[in-house]
């Protein structure tokens, strides 16, 4: 099955190369055949994937096909899908129907777009790695021994590994970028705002964001421009309009000013992976980018910060799983006490009560100023340095990950080392930032994520810049199939 | 900063957490190693800044006080472990 972009399907539907059945059908089959060994789909909606797919191939004759129409695609399991499980990754709600869709999944139905199913996540998106997923790690598809990254990592499997041209993720703390630089993809976080989360399963509020996760640029710019968009729904939605993100992919970037922040090339980089960075910013010279050097020095502060204000969050935002109206309920329970705390400690794994404990613990009576408030000044703080940079340069540029993916199984023992992978992604969700990270090489046949940071709303220049890399790079290009 | 037993057990109460007493020492361990990489935000004084609950300081939109959704309890219950007629089943809370 040769590789095709959402551009490719796109162009292939309009001149009737070959119908949405037939690539929905092609898909469903490598999902068949290769997922048992990825473990990237949680679980396939075939029956309605080929219902909706039949769909578009009736708009599409009538001449009324919108830009995704016929094209499959797949979704994060943290997306409320009507009528269909949303299980979040989570023993909690491994039997949880969804009563209603998420604002991304109607926007997405309303252009007759496909579902090819769920993907693998870590348990309600904590983690790092996807090994905290209730329903087993998803594989790195350039490694099956390593972890894709996470928490979206079925997303970049499914994408990676050529079973989904695209799909869906949220970032609280890298969880799109991550896992697109650890399966050699492209995965876009928005501005905080910019796509609405109503409907995706809260992890951390004021942090959370959905965005999209493709082969190129130019296929994020097309999902982005369908997800976007204010929503009544989500009372953080920003209202502002949504740009013709494709239109933007074509300037030239002479004169665009990069930052290069000194605290992201500092110890704890693979070298390996630096030098792969420094060639990507030498390819970016070539195309008339301007390089400085800034800094952004509360950047070592960000994780302890970053990990108060998701922990407190979650804490509070879990505390809907009471065992009552949705989700796990244990056997006999004595009274209502026993009830809640039986039903939560059968349905969460470890992790997730990690972060609950931390959470409360923080919210807890006396604790509020030295955690919580305390995380919230240093958020402005760590703000105020991207403002800063954001005076001088107009795109920041590092390493999106500190390595290239590592084996399964070697930070489960501790949570700590698991949570500094995510040192130079946080800093962008505390701020509310926008960042993507491209493919940019190469490490022991291991991808290395190049991430660009842009000011807010800015994410037409992100993936121009991306887009401009892409034509001029092949690194996008490489394939990761696995064969069953 | 390091949690004791008793710290942890006083914790899971108030997440509503069940955990097996065999647990309470590795929850003490990896909860205590958490504290002490939060601990790190004290290397940085924050006197003088203002906290930031929104990255684009942006405040909770209001909107009219009128009916915008309608009632889908039927739909909503039907999911829930236990219902009947229409209520949430939960075990005795009032002597």
């Amino acid at each position: 099955m040769t590789i095709k972009t959402v551009k490719d399907l796109q162009m292939g539907l309009a001149e009737g190369q070959f119908s949405s059945v037939e690539i929905t059908r092609e898909y469903l089959d490598k999902i068949k055949q290769v997922n048992p060994q990825l473990n990237a789909f949680i679980h396939t909606t075939e029956d309605q994937a080929l219902t909706q797919a039949e769909d578009a191939d009736n708009l599409i004759a009538k001449g009324k096909s919108q830009p995704l129409t016929g094209i499959p695609m797949a979704h994060k399991d943290i997306f409320c899908t009507d009528g269909i499980a949303t299980t979040c990754g989570s023993r909690m709600l491994q039997n949880f129907i969804a009563p209603y869709n998420a604002t991304v999944i109607e926007k997405f139905n309303a252009q007759h777009a496909v579902m090819l199913g769920k993907t693998n996540m870590d348990e309600f998106a904590m983690g790092s790695s996807n090994e905290n997923s209730y329903f087993g790690a998803a594989k790195n598809p350039w490694d099956t021994g390593c972890v894709p990254g996470g928490s979206s990592g079925g997303s970049a499997v499914a994408v990676a590994a050529n079973l989904t041209p695209a799909a869906t993720g949220t970032d609280t703390g890298g969880s799109i970028r991550q896992p697109a630089a650890f399966c050699g993809i492209t995965g876009l976080k928005p501005t905080y705002g910019r796509v609405s989360r109503y409907g995706m399963i809260a992890y951390a509020s004021s942090l959370d964001q959905g965005g999209p996760m493709a082969r190129t640029a130019e296929d994020c710019a097309i999902l982005l421009e369908a997800m976007a968009g204010f929503d009544r729904r989500d009372s953080t939605s920003m209202q502002q309009e949504v740009p013709n993100y494709q239109a933007e992919l074509n300037h030239e970037l002479a004169g665009l000013k990069m930052g290069l922040p000194k605290e992201y090339f500092a110890e704890g980089l693979n070298p390996e992976v630096a030098r792969g960075i420094d060639e990507a910013i030498t390819e970016y010279q070539k195309l008339g980018v301007e390089v400085k050097d800034i800094s952004l020095p509360n950047s070592k502060i960000a994780i302890p910060a970053y990990y108060v204000v998701a922990m407190a969050e979650c804490s509070s935002n879990l505390s809907r799983f009471d065992g009552v109206r949705f989700g796990h309920r244990c056997d006999n329970p004595i009274d209502l006490e026993d009830l809640y705390k039986r039903s939560r400690a059968e349905g969460f794994g470890d992790e997730v009560k990690r972060r609950i404990m931390i959470g409360a613990y923080t919210l807890s009576a006396g604790y509020y100023d030295a955690f919580y408030l305390k995380a919230q000044k240093l958020r402005r703080l760590i703000s105020q340095d991207f403002t800063q940079a954001f005076d001088e340069v107009d795109l920041i540029a590092g390493p999106t990950t500190p390595d290239v993916a590592f084996k399964i199984g070697d930070k489960t023992d501790d949570p700590v080392s698991m949570y500094l992978q995510d040192i130079y992604t946080i800093s962008v969700n505390l701020a509310g930032l926008p960042a993507i990270s491209i493919p940019a090489g190469f490490v022991n046949n291991k991808p290395v994520g190049l991430q660009l940071i842009g000011n807010y709303f800015s994410e037409s220049r992100l993936l121009n810049a991306a887009y401009q890399f892409q034509q001029h790079t092949d690194w996008h290009q490489q394939s990761a199939e696995v064969q069953a | 900063m390091t949690l004791k037993r008793e710290d942890v057990k006083n914790i899971a109460h108030l997440a509503r957490l069940n955990i097996d007493e065999g647990a309470v020492d590795r929850y003490a361990a990896d909860l205590s190693r958490i504290l002490e990489l939060v601990d790190q935000m004290n290397q940085v004084n924050t006197d003088d800044v203002m906290p930031m609950a929104h990255p684009m300081d942006a405040s909770q939109r209001l909107r009219a006080d009128e009916v915008s959704e309608s009632n889908q309890r039927d739909k909503f219950q039907a999911i829930a472990p236990d219902v009947e007629i229409g209520l949430y089943r939960v075990p005795k809370v009032i002597e």
